[in-house]
């Protein structure tokens, strides 16, 4: 009951907490941006693209619709949301001990390991909400204003043309996968949070790592071969193997694995660090 | 005997190459007001942070309520309420909602009713949607109390609670710890800097120094047997030293202006110096034995 009862605190602090809306914002912002530069002059956009194949294919309907515009804001924007995220996650645990109100918890008969899993669900549910409102932006608002049709994906292997009808579930998992990607980032905040006071280095340090990760993801240096698929930023574009003809499964099952193998030590860390911590802030 | 509510043996905690905390003990039975004295860097706060398990110790044992702090942690923890150095809450939320978060995770959550009557106790009723940003630090500590007497536990614990509050706060304080001990029969531990308050609340103590404790007991028995400060105001000053060397040539006085000394002196030798001095007529304006707590706390910090 009493993990339950900071959860529901841990909500209510993360939903009173100004800076929680930033993301929001952001996100109705950018994707507010981005469907309006489409619906300017997206068809020019789409023409340099579908020209290379236009010796071969006839394009025909709604090709601009609601579906392929989705695809597009997320392809543009689930980079950036890792920061949004980490701007709350990140601050769960430091920002309390920056406040000192982590003392006034820890002197609570809920136990730390309660106290902190609690944080973890607080910060999955905020990444939830997060993955939802860019879903309702990009999809449901994408689809509004420029309607509906099949879906052309344009990726390394080639043209694939999705049904209308074969959209909605694979838009479904690839947010499901984009969740479990920000929740992993969700994981590296809180868990770097345990470790300092302060309120801002987590935040940095979650960007940093992502940033590194990216970088050695990209590089082509054969030396870090090894380690690539490990890294859970290899991972973080997962999603769009959804958009796959024929769905890439074992892919897919072996980013969920890493995902979920990264969140699992990250939260196993905090929950170790955390208990054993003194508290003196 | 009553119930032991505190019981801290050997308690020790280094930071680092910092021994912060080397051998503290002390006891604490139910009912008490009980004093935790000691200069800046002494301990205290450590001390009391191991209380509530917000730090580990080293070695040494805490047992509150007859069970360990480390194997009962949170049993233990839902019977106290604490203010640890100052209150921090949330400052992006109003009064009443920080009492709210931290009432559901007490184990005693509390209603919407009861929080309204712990902020009106408190002397905050009319406040409670105020954010706490922009309290003053004697209402941040208003409703640090309240957060500690919420849930209504058996054990307070404040550190420096009266710090920085003006000279009315500081009565209304003393006066609440009084009525938690009187009327409710709470035990409080209330370390302070304010020896007068210890002096005037407690009726037990400990002092600790440099991470060990030095003194424990009742705070009148620890006072009694120490000498006292007579300060006399006699005329022809001249006369009334020869006097006292005379009846003890070893004496050492402190001068307090022109017509007054002070000296350290025992309770029982006050009517005989008396009668000393009336006899070699010296007159004697006033006569002042002084016994502070602060007093023997410099004597005992300086040993």
């Amino acid at each position: 009951m009493i993990l339950f009862n900071s959860i529901y605190n841990e909500i209510i602090k993360i939903a009173l907490k100004p800076r929680s809306y930033l993301g929001l914002a952001a996100i109705t912002v950018l994707v507010a941006v981005i469907q309006f530069a489409l619906k300017a002059d997206g068809m020019s956009i789409i023409s340099f693209v579908t020209a290379s194949f236009e010796q071969t294919l006839t394009f025909e309907g709604n090709v601009l619709n609601g579906n392929l515009v989705a695809f597009i804001i997320l392809q543009m924007l689930l980079v950036q949301i890792p920061l949004l995220v980490a701007l709350v996650t990140g601050d769960l645990v430091s920002g309390e001990a920056a406040m000192g109100t982590i003392r006034m918890l820890a002197t609570k008969p809920i136990s730390r390991v309660q106290l902190l899993l609690s944080k973890f669900i607080a910060g999955g549910i905020y990444t939830l909400i997060v993955i939802l409102w860019m879903g309702v932006m990009s999809v449901v608002v994408g689809k509004l204003l420029f309607g509906t049709g099949d879906m052309m994906v344009l990726n390394s292997d080639g043209l694939v043309i999705l049904q209308e009808a074969d959209v909605n579930w694979r838009y479904l998992g690839g947010f499901a996968v984009a969740f479990l990607a920000l929740f992993t980032v969700s994981s590296l905040s809180i868990c770097l949070s345990c470790f300092t006071d302060n309120s801002i280095g987590p935040i940095v340090a979650t960007m940093s790592v992502i940033l590194l990760f990216t970088i050695i993801g990209t590089l082509d240096v054969r030396v870090f071969d090894p380690i690539k698929p490990y890294l859970f930023t290899t991972h973080m574009a997962s999603w769009r193997s959804f958009f796959e003809d024929p769905l890439p499964l074992s892919a897919i099952w072996r980013s969920i694995a890493v995902l979920v193998a990264h969140n699992v030590v990250l939260i196993s860390v905090s929950l170790y660090t955390f208990h054993r911590k003194d508290i003196q802030s | 005997m009553p119930e032991k509510i505190i019981e801290v043996r050997h308690l020790s905690k280094k930071f680092g190459s910092f021994q912060a905390v080397s051998d503290v003990s002390f006891s604490v039975y139910k009912g008490d007001v009980f004093g935790f004295l000691g200069p800046n860097g002494a301990g205290k706060s450590t001390s009391i942070r191991c209380l509530n398990s917000l730090i580990k110790p080293d070695s040494g044992t805490v047992e509150i309520f007859g069970q360990s702090i480390t194997t009962h942690r949170e049993s233990i923890l839902g019977r106290i309420g604490s203010i640890i150095e100052k209150p921090d809450f949330y400052k992006y939320l109003s009064a009443y909602r920080n009492l709210e978060i931290f009432s559901r995770i007490s184990g005693k959550p509390s209603s919407k009713q009861e929080i309204y009557k712990m902020l009106d106790f408190v002397g905050l009723g009319g406040r409670e949607r105020d954010k706490f940003a922009g309290f003053s630090h004697g209402m941040k500590q208003r409703l640090g109390i309240a957060q500690t007497l919420l849930h209504n536990p058996d054990l307070i614990i404040l550190d420096e609670p009266t710090t920085g509050l003006d000279p009315q706060g500081i009565i209304d304080i003393r006066n609440l710890i009084l009525r938690l001990k009187n009327e409710q029969n709470k035990t409080v531990l209330l370390s302070s800097h304010n020896l007068a308050e210890i002096e005037l609340i407690c009726n037990r103590m400990v002092i600790i120094n440099k991470g060990r404790s030095i003194v424990e007991g009742n705070v009148s028995d620890l006072m009694n047997g120490e000498n006292l400060i007579l300060r006399l105001e006699a005329s022809p000053m001249p006369a009334a030293k020869n006097v006292l060397l005379a009846w003890k040539p070893t004496l050492l006085w402190d001068n307090v202006g022109d017509s007054s000394i002070q000296f350290p002196i025992e309770k029982s030798e006050i009517p005989y110096l008396t009668k000393l001095l009336v006899e070699q007529n010296i007159e004697i304006y006033s006569l002042e034995a002084k016994r502070t707590l602060e007093d023997y706390f410099i004597k005992i910090v300086s040993q």
